[in-house]
């Protein structure tokens, strides 16, 4: 292979690349904080014995889960409007699409974890008057929290790739930059390269951690 | 404040088309300790775990302390079912406590830690003093030793009487034992028993289902048997144990001699 890597390229692009990775961070760090505590609900919803809470938080997770991640996107950012009647930015328009997936998925691992937990649990918390929102908060989360851990690892790690996607909706994030710079300096070899490198920066140590944790609570049990 | 701590007037419940319990009245009085007996199936268990409201009462109304609990509730499944909020049942719970055969203890919590769990979330008692009532309660079952262990590091017989204590910290007028001996190794079973005896000496009201029915006689003012749902037998503990009168109790009991030995 004949080519001249040009590393002048990747200094001179690097500011542009960090900007993008600052905004990388924030759609991660948004859409994970919220997807997380909206997933909680969804998943109260889903384990309720109500039907009227039950059905609903089905068919959320269903969606979110069996549609493609990009359709979401773009189907926020496009066809959202429409029915909002108001336009959304490029970067509220992935927040949100990336929240609401990210939302379902950690749903289906609450409620993995809450179902998890064995029926006597709840019965010893009620044998003493406990209410159900106590139960849940002292007895049932603290024992499953631990357990479910790597599994919210796995989701953060997923997230974090999945946010190279809002670049169609032209957010102005890493891989965004990336695209852009390439072809201003028509040198995609170092700077998606780099652009690669960051991103495998970013991730590995939680995939690292996650493995990590995997085997310490399988060890455990 | 009556004689009568518990009235039952016509219990059934039913899960799904299975007829469980079918129409038990039965009367508890301040202090007084009742066995309930009956083969596997026979809805004795259901009927104890009616008392507090592990589950819920298909039709009949239960009275604590002479007060009817619940309202008159919608029609669900073609019975005429009471319906009651959890603030309700939350407060009969203290009142009403329950031993079960698996224990049921927070794992994720010391033993001193799972005695104090309802002192503090329910009766949002200062954590100093409910400290001090846990440690109290854990002594009094022979466990001051084990305040800091876990649960999963003791034996079933020990699990045990850290459920007593954790029930006994509420100060319930009544305890209901749901046969809390089964699922020990029999060298275990005295353990929990004798504990059992100490708290009846107290005077404190207590149901229990039990297996054991040579504990029973020793320790119950009354036997109750069940049969299909029904109380089938009821008297004393000589009447029902030693010179029962009907036939399917007659053949109960004999069953379980024959069992013994």
């Amino acid at each position: 292979m004949e080519y001249t890597w040009d590393f002048k390229v990747i200094l001179d692009s690097f500011p542009l690349l960090l900007r993008g990775l600052v905004v990388t961070i924030e759609l991660w760090i948004l859409a994970f904080a919220i997807g997380l505590s909206l997933g909680f609900a969804v998943s109260l919803a889903r384990v309720s014995s109500r039907g009227w809470l039950n059905a609903p938080a089905i068919g959320y997770v269903e969606i979110f889960r069996n549609t493609p991640v990009l359709v979401q996107l773009i189907w926020f950012y496009y066809a959202f409007p429409i029915v909002l009647g108001a336009q959304l930015s490029p970067f509220t328009a992935a927040a949100l699409s990336l929240t609401l997936n990210t939302s379902a998925y950690c749903a289906e691992i609450f409620r993995g974890g809450i179902v998890s937990i064995a029926r006597g649990q709840w019965e010893g918390a009620k044998a003493i008057g406990m209410t159900r929102a106590m139960t849940m908060r002292r007895v049932i989360l603290p024992q499953v929290l631990k357990r479910m851990l790597p599994a919210f690892t796995n989701r953060g790690i997923e997230l974090a790739k999945v946010t190279s996607l809002a670049s169609l909706l032209a957010v102005n994030e890493l891989m965004y930059q990336g695209r852009l710079l390439s072809s201003t300096y028509y040198r995609p070899l170092e700077i998606l390269t780099v652009v690669a490198l960051v991103y495998f920066v970013l991730i590995y140590p939680g995939s690292y951690l996650s493995a990590r944790l995997e085997r310490r609570l399988a060890a455990r049990d | 404040m009556s004689d009568t701590v518990i009235r039952i007037r016509n219990l059934h419940k039913r899960f799904g088309d299975l007829h469980v319990v079918k129409g038990v009245d039965l009367e508890v009085k301040r202090g007084e300790r009742i066995a309930i007996i009956g083969a596997s199936g026979s809805g004795k268990s259901t009927i104890l775990r009616c008392l507090n409201f592990m589950e819920m009462p298909s039709d009949g109304t239960i009275e604590l302390d002479g007060k009817l609990l619940g309202t008159e509730g919608r029609a669900n499944d073609g019975g005429a079912a009471r319906t009651y909020s959890e603030s309700e049942l939350c407060e009969v719970r203290t009142r009403v406590g329950m031993v079960f055969q698996q224990f049921n203890l927070f794992p994720h919590m010391t033993v001193l830690e799972n005695v104090m769990e309802g002192l503090i979330t329910v009766k949002r008692t200062p954590k100093g003093a409910a400290r001090s009532r846990a440690t109290e309660q854990l002594a009094k079952v022979g466990l001051q030793d084990k305040l800091h262990a876990y649960p999963g590091k003791l034996s079933g017989g020990q699990q045990q009487r850290v459920a007593i204590a954790r029930a006994l910290a509420m100060d319930p007028e009544v305890l209901l034992f749901d046969e809390p001996t089964s699922s020990l190794d029999p060298e275990l079973v005295g353990e929990v028993l004798r504990v059992i005896h100490a708290l009846a000496e107290e005077g404190r009201t207590m149901l229990l289902v039990t297996h054991e029915l040579g504990f029973a006689y020793h320790f119950a003012d009354r036997v109750v048997f069940i049969a299909d749902g029904i109380v089938y037998e009821t008297g004393t503990a000589d009447d029902v144990l030693k010179h029962p009168t009907k036939e399917r109790t007659q053949a109960f009991l004999a069953r379980f001699t024959e069992r013994a030995f």
